[in-house]
């Protein structure tokens, strides 16, 4: 157990460093001068001296890094190009709205994934399946900012159920928060859904074609015990891990998502900064993704071995 | 078969435990129809051990799971199996849930496999009793410890809160026989319960089986493909080949005087310690056994008998009593063979002794 | 007497000559992958055609009829806000995205399937693959896209770049799981006690049994790749105007939804029903590769 975590810890924090080291490198190899870059309006050569000074520009690369890896990890991001606020406060006032948004959607992911996946391993040649099948098939290939749109045109604006857009914090308003949230938030985690759903069915119809699946069924145990304690409860260690793995499409699906709904979150600010050539946002976003994606892995590795005794330091998922 | 049905030797003992008629299970296939067990008749008596003997794909274990309708929806099932008079083929689903586990119980050929891995095996073993025996959670862990200790699992009060992964195969062997005996079964189905052991393990397991029928009086049938495995622990063995059973026979007598022509060619394959050592090579009856799609009105063997002609080809041989003349002919000796083996292997004399 | 022939191990190895025949029959006889097979074949052929026959130029205004609803004479499925054919906008649209999905695809095939044998088959080089693919996990399409869009400027180019990048590491562990599965096989074994050099195995034995994998993963590789381009150019990181893109079309609809709702419908359709038949085509292609597989 302990070598296991041991080991993921390492490689997470391994994989961690590597992408400090290319996010770092990536504002180095912007075309041209990254202090042109980093001034944007005012190219003054006096502002761009002190724009050198201030990141460090004029030392060798390695010191240059060592100093970006310590201002990083006191929270100093620098200052957005466009309004002169540093990017952490930023980050701040965005990041609640995105997490908010993500951990709404794969609550609903989730239910809806493994609900029917284990409906259409379950109920096999019945129409369920059909549906359930079908469905994330759709899911699957719809273009779920497409749906955002529909949903906004046809849900919120013709038929004035939901907000077309905009944000209220949590703690100001919960109930109007969720009014505003629920819409991106199902949009979101239908794509999901369906990943999951395909998942777990497949995983639910190893583990119902299993031995020890037929040992409970041996055992004369009620099929919902079969279903849930022995063949779910296995299933589960592989979804959990596609989820983890999953995490990147939701990260991506999520800036999609504000950007449509006009949530001003992560993504949103992501989106403007790339058209307003807000390299040292561009450079955080981009680094607090890499990070946020290897950090909740390392979750979903610990999560995985709680829900199975089989420790194997190896770490593939079974 | 629609030929006389010779009364089972079990039923002279008194009313048998489990008595399976007639019983035929054929899957639906990608390919079509497959036919796998054809018109098998048994009785399993009180405390008795029955060997089910044959190549893998002979039926053997499609038989045992249609025991207590453990086979696939693909499957087709007719014929009759009555426990104590209870008929269980087509019977509803809660009907079998209750006679799965308690009045019928299972063994697995991979202990690996065949326990969930990430339940205890306290738990795996408690949840028959939750379910059975209607015991809370706490007493079917204690009682699951009495029957760790039962089954010959040392320090089972600290073995109990074990996960399978961190036993070893014989003792998840062990830990499957306490799961199954848990609710003191009528019938034991132990499908290759030692295959997947090694040698010195397999022992034990089948002390442990013998002392199960000795102390609770468990009916037991095991399945094997290993006649060491027959000699060892069966009272009777039954041969199957290709879906049917070919001879039927107490142990002794069959390893005495095998009759039909695959039973021969079976013994004939595995060595006997003491017997032929190195007197003989051990011969291997040459081909597969056949998929079949129907079931010919034929033998089955005869594609790869050497005594076979036109009359095997045409017409099916019955499972009847071995002829008298025929060495020591045992009125609980059957077979279904129309020119059974001429020479028996080993001489009446050493396998009567 | 029916015997049916014993189920026998494949003696020419699992890319033998029969089982390729199986697999068409299969294929064929599962009417879903016929008619995802027959659609994407359409859509092959008019993607290719295109640029010969769209019924209007793409980028042929018409300020005096802007917005006309689908049905309108001469425009089937009407005009845009700046009153060009949205059909031949359509056809030009899908033509793209196939383009950028097969470039997306192939980077990640070119890149990931040496890789993926490389870590199946030395062991020395797993962990150092393995460590690689968790970098390329850790930055998500979009993020890629941002990324690239940021230092290279966004293009048709750059977005199949950006999705393909992070199609990597699916493709190395697809492959990478094979190449153990295979390495582990008689036939392979047999080959490296005959002496065979490892290029030789991997190029001979591994890589044309693996290829199998590779297909049904390049099919689910490819409808993901059709949807991240339609994100990118919607976000305007891909595909630039005035060039047609499906995503494009999607956003300038949404500018212009209240006038012209029916705009924001079709786009979205195409995509969704070509992502759909090469999902329906893949799934179909798994269940004739893998019969015992537990998807029917």
């Amino acid at each position: 157990m302990a070598r296991y975590l041991l080991t993921r810890a390492w490689h997470s924090a391994l994989t961690l460093l590597l992408s400090t080291v290319v996010v770092f490198l990536g504002v180095r190899a912007l075309p041209g001068d990254p202090a042109l870059a980093l001034a944007g309006e005012d190219r003054s050569p006096e502002a761009l001296a002190a724009i050198r000074h201030h990141y460090g520009l004029d030392q060798p690369l390695p010191l240059q890094f060592v100093q970006y890896v310590q201002r990083v990890a006191q929270g100093d991001f620098g200052v957005s190009i466009r309004t002169g606020t540093p990017v952490s406060s930023m980050l701040t006032t965005a990041l609640p709205v995105t997490v908010e948004l993500s951990v709404l959607a794969i609550l609903i992911a989730a239910a809806l994934g493994v609900g029917a996946g284990v409906l259409a391993a379950v109920r096999r040649g019945h129409p369920a399946e059909w549906l359930a099948n079908g469905l994330a098939l759709v899911g699957l290939s719809v273009p779920h900012f497409w749906l955002g749109l529909l949903a906004i045109l046809y849900l919120s604006v013709a038929a004035g159920l939901f907000p077309a857009s905009g944000f209220v914090p949590l703690l100001e308003d919960p109930v109007d928060n969720l009014h505003h949230l629920v819409l991106p938030a199902v949009i979101l985690g239908t794509g999901l859904a369906a990943i999951i759903m395909r998942q777990t069915r497949s995983a639910m119809l190893d583990s119902l074609s299993s031995d020890h699946v037929r040992t409970a069924k041996a055992k004369g145990l009620p099929p919902r015990a079969v279903i849930t304690r022995h063949a779910l409860r296995n299933s589960l260690i592989v979804v959990v891990t596609i989820v983890g793995l999953q995490l990147g499409g939701l990260i991506s699906g999520a800036v999609v998502t504000e950007q449509i709904f006009g949530l001003p979150g992560f993504g949103k600010m992501t989106i403007d900064a790339v058209f307003q050539r807000d390299y040292p946002v561009i450079q955080a976003v981009v680094l607090l993704t890499a990070t946020a994606y290897i950090v909740i892995n390392f979750l979903v590795d610990l999560l995985y071995s709680v829900i199975d005794p089989r420790i194997r330091v190896t770490g593939e998922p079974a | 078969m629609t030929t006389v049905e010779p009364a089972d030797t079990a039923a002279a003992l008194g009313t048998p435990v489990l008595q399976v008629r007639d019983l035929s299970v054929s899957f639906r296939t990608e390919d079509g129809t497959v036919s796998a067990v054809d018109r098998v008749s048994l009785d399993l008596a009180s405390g008795e051990i029955v060997g089910m003997v044959g190549e893998s794909g002979c039926g053997k274990s499609v038989t045992a799971m249609s025991l207590a309708g453990l086979l696939p929806d693909s499957a087709r099932v007719s014929g009759s199996v009555r426990l104590e008079g209870t008929e269980l083929v087509g019977a509803r689903e809660p009907v079998l849930r209750r006679v799965r586990g308690k009045d019928i119980a299972y063994i697995f050929q991979e202990p690996m496999t065949s326990l969930n891995p990430v339940l205890t095996v306290g738990r795996q073993i408690g949840e028959v009793l939750q379910v059975h025996e209607r015991m809370s959670r706490r007493a079917a862990r204690a009682r699951a410890v009495e029957l760790l200790s039962l089954v010959g699992i040392p320090s089972a009060a600290k073995r109990v809160d074990n996960y399978p992964h961190q036993l070893s195969g014989g003792m998840r062997q062990r830990v499957m026989i306490a799961m199954a005996v848990a609710c003191g079964p009528k019938v034991l189905v132990a499908d290759e319960p030692t295959t997947a052991l090694d040698v010195t393990v397999q022992a034990g397991i089948l002390q442990v089986l013998r002392d199960l029928r000795d102390r609770l009086g468990t009916t037991i049938l095991i399945i094997t493909h290993d006649l060491g495995v027959i000699a060892d622990v069966a009272d009777r063995v039954v041969v199957m080949y290709a879906g049917r059973v070919v001879e039927r026979a107490p142990v002794t007598d069959l390893f005495a005087h095998p009759y039909h022509r695959y039973t021969a060619g079976l013994l004939s394959a595995s060595p006997v310690p003491g017997v032929h050592a190195g007197t003989q090579r051990l011969q291997e009856i040459p081909g597969l056994v056949p998929v079949l799609s129907t079931q010919p009105d034929a033998c089955t063997f005869a594609d790869r008998c050497p005594a076979a002609d036109d009359q095997c080809r045409d017409s099916a041989p019955p499972l009847a009593v071995v002829p008298t003349g025929s060495a020591t002919a045992a009125p609980d000796h059957l077979a279904a063979c129309w020119h059974p083996s001429p020479n028996p292997r080993t001489q009446p004399e050493e396998a009567t002794a | 007497m029916t015997v049916l022939t014993v189920p026998t191990a494949d003696v020419t190895g699992p890319a033998g000559i029969s089982r390729r025949i199986r697999v068409l029959r299969r294929l064929r006889r599962n009417p879903l992958a016929v008619l995802s097979f027959g659609l994407l074949a359409l859509v092959a052929v008019v993607a290719l055609l295109s640029p010969w026959i769209t019924p209007y130029s793409v980028e042929q205004t018409d300020f005096a009829h802007t917005f006309s609803p689908p049905g309108t004479p001469g425009h089937l499925l009407g005009t845009d806000d700046l009153g060009r054919d949205v059909l031949s906008r359509i056809m030009l649209g899908a033509r793209a995205s196939l383009q950028v999905a097969l470039l997306a695809v192939a980077t990640s095939l070119v890149v990931g399937v040496p890789l993926g044998l490389a870590a199946g088959y030395f062991r020395a080089w797993d962990a150092v693959i393995s460590r690689f693919t968790d970098l390329l996990l850790a930055f998500p399409f979009l993020i890629m896209a941002v990324g690239l869009a940021a230092i290279r400027g966004a293009s048709l180019t750059n977005a199949a770049v950006a999705i393909g990048i992070a199609q990597i590491p699916g493709v190395i562990r697809v492959v990478r799981s094979d190449t153990l599965r295979l390495k582990s096989l008689d036939f392979v074994a047999a080959a490296v006690v005959d002496g065979a050099s490892d290029l030789w195995v991997l190029a001979r034995h591994i890589l044309p049994n693996a290829t199998s994998v590779i297909l049904v993963q390049a099919t689910v590789a490819i409808p993901a790749a059709i949807l991240g381009e339609a994100v990118l150019s919607f976000l305007g990181l891909g595909i630039q105007p005035p060039a047609p893109s499906l995503g494009t079309m999607l956003a300038t609809a949404q500018q212009f939804a209240a006038r012209a709702p029916w705009a924001a419908v079709l786009p979205g359709v195409v995509i969704m029903g070509l992502a759909l038949a090469f999902n329906v085509f893949g799934d179909a292609l798994r269940d004739a590769l893998d019969p015992k597989g537990n998807r029917r």
